[in-house]
């Protein structure tokens, strides 16, 4: 959206506006089909006061949510993808970055900061699902990981939202090396000892799942997020059968031993500052 | 009988005439050494010219011929022990994953890998090369014990991805492979890595972080596989050439792009063509790895592994 002003690099951006916001006073939930207040919807997390279907979100409505007063400091704002392997498929990829960019008012597909949560200084990395399908590029590998850089030098806990269909094939090779880099950097952060969460969120698969979503010392998901390593098409194609009702669901994976916990999204903020209270 | 793939139907061609030719002069004692000679001459011509101009696609192709040698074939010949070890203590035995302690010359190593079957019923049996959470959990065990006792690791990658199935879901896939990624850095002893086939995403990445990560020359390496990239961004199965030239995923192409230290040549025609030789020239590889390896500290090694994936990546600031 056009009329979306960045603020510069590294500025504090309290009362930054959300994008996501659909126009209008109404907001309908897609599960329940109940209409609600826009404001009611956004005050309650962006969760339906009805049926409790929580809607998929982005980086503005998460940083809002979690830092206090919306205050924190982005980092890396203005870093976007190149194209090392001058990449086409249907179109050079440098045109599906650039619409993509003028589309959703992103840089790429992860947003990183600090900012206190509940007073308590926290770095976050949450990826929007808008660019791209969420995948993971040298953008998304090379932020999380200054991010990971940002936590370990000023010793903050690390909070990882993701939200994503996995690699970016249009980096190819590169993007799968972004699955090593950011588990390198959590291998050092685990040895400085400090905390790592990782969120997962609707939908979590392929690359990212298979790096640094499922290596948090804690591993927590919003209810009803598919999580998953292969796509459910994929799978089914394999099997050959239709898959189980709820395969793959937050709820089946925490019940297979892969999730601490499921949290409502409105208990987020002081769940996780309960729980780095108790680390400290 | 050998398996000739599409592009070296000439080859085939005049293969089978110079054996119609030698089966001649054994009927007939007719003197056909001097058309022997000049058969073999083109046929050597014309290999060379073909390999030396291969698409990406048809090194894909290589990658997976049949008659490739796989991990435990380089056991064999490379090793002149191999204690075989079995399980990842929780769930059961993935044949499609194996490994054990080796000796390589006079140094003992652990050397896993992803198995590839030879028939029907082997490549079931190994599930085609794609590994199970149970597998990566088996590789990581290994991987733990070889620290212990301070021996290197070697690891060889051949599969088309890990298992996409219902069972890897429930049992965590992707947690199988992230773990692995995360625990190989801390590794204390040498790991050299080996990309002798199929190099496909995060099943391939899932035993691949090394010290040293070498491809041999035909053989790919990237986040997905050609006719899968096709079916996702062209909606059909039929520009895996394309996505094969625009994945850019051979030795050559993630070596250019510093993604992997070095191409290990291959033997004129393909490593099926002499499993020895071939063989024989990745144990020099590794050994002269090792040995660079190991004169650094386990610290030092973990460093330079560390800062070499975290150097990978292109962004605009
Ligand atoms: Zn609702």
């Amino acid at each position: 959206m056009s009329w979306f002003v960045r603020k510069d690099k590294g500025i504090q951006t309290p009362t930054e506006m959300k994008r996501e916001a659909p126009d209008g006073l109404w907001y309908q939930c897609p599960n329940c089909k109940k209409i609600m207040h826009t404001r009611e919807h956004k005050l309650n997390a962006y969760t339906c006061v009805h049926c409790n279907y929580h809607e998929k979100i982005g980086s503005d409505a998460y940083f809002s949510i979690l830092f206090d007063e919306n205050q924190f400091v982005e980092l890396d704002a203005t870093m976007t993808s190149a194209d090392p392997l001058k990449f086409t498929d249907t179109k050079p990829y440098p045109d599906r970055l650039r619409t993509t960019i003028n589309k959703t008012g992103l840089k790429d597909a992860v947003r990183t900061a600090y900012g206190p949560m509940n007073d308590i200084t926290v770095t976050i990395a949450c990826m929007d699902f808008g660019f791209i399908g969420g995948s993971m590029g040298s953008v998304v590998g090379e932020k999380i990981a200054r991010a990971i850089d940002h936590a370990l030098q000023n010793k903050t806990p690390f909070l990882m939202i993701s939200r994503s269909g996995g690699a970016r094939m249009m980096e190819a090779g590169f993007s799968l090396m972004q699955m090593a880099k950011t588990s390198a950097k959590l291998a050092l952060l685990s040895e400085a000892g400090l905390p790592y969460v990782s969120l997962l969120t609707d939908p979590t698969t392929g690359g990212v799942t298979a790096s640094y979503a499922m290596l948090g010392d804690f591993n927590i998901a919003e209810p009803g997020a598919l999580i998953g390593f292969a796509g459910p098409r994929v799978i089914r194609e394999t099997i050959g059968t239709d898959l189980p009702k709820g395969f793959q669901s937050a709820e089946f994976v925490l019940e297979h031993g892969f999730l601490d916990f499921i949290v409502d999204r409105k208990d987020l903020k002081d769940k996780l500052s309960s729980l780095f209270k108790m680390l400290q | 009988m050998r398996t000739y793939l599409d592009f070296e139907k000439p080859i085939a061609d005049l293969e089978s005439r110079l054996e119609e030719t030698k089966a001649l002069a054994q009927s007939s004692n007719v003197d056909v050494s001097q058309a022997v000679e000049v058969l073999e001459q083109s046929i050597e011509k014309l290999r060379r010219e073909i390999f030396q101009n291969l698409t990406r696609w048809q090194r894909v192709q290589l990658s997976r011929h049949p008659d490739r040698p796989y991990t435990l074939d380089y056991i064999s010949l490379m090793c002149s022990q191999f204690i075989e070890l079995h399980g990842d203590r929780t769930v059961r035995d993935d044949p499609a994953m194996i490994g054990g302690f080796c000796e390589l010359d006079d140094q003992a190593v652990m050397i896993i890998g992803q198995q590839k079957g030879r028939n029907t019923k082997q490549r079931q049996q190994r599930n085609f090369g794609m590994a199970n959470p149970e597998g990566y959990r088996k590789a990581l065990r290994l991987m733990k014990l070889a620290e212990k006792f301070n021996k290197p690791i070697i690891t060889l990658i051949d599969t088309p991805g890990a298992f996409p199935g219902l069972e890897a879901e429930e049992r965590g896939q992707g947690e199988a492979i992230a773990r692995n990624l995360k625990e190989m850095f801390m590794l204390k002893v040498p790991v050299i890595c080996i990309i002798i086939g199929e190099g496909a995403s995060g099943g391939a990445l899932g035993i691949a972080i090394g010290d040293r990560v070498f491809m041999l020359e035909n053989t790919w390496y990237s986040v997905i596989s050609p006719e899968s990239c096709s079916s996702i961004l062209w909606r059909s199965w039929n520009f895996k050439e394309q996505a094969a030239e625009a994945l850019k995923l051979t030795a050559k192409d993630m070596a250019t792009f510093n993604l992997v230290d070095g191409i290990i040549d291959e033997p004129l025609g393909g490593a099926h063509t002499d499993h020895g030789a071939m063989a024989l020239h990745l144990k020099e590889v590794i050994l002269k790895s090792l040995a660079e390896l190991n004169a650094l500290d386990p610290d030092e090694r973990i460093d330079q592994r560390i800062d070499k994936f975290c150097s990978m990546g292109v962004v605009v600031e």
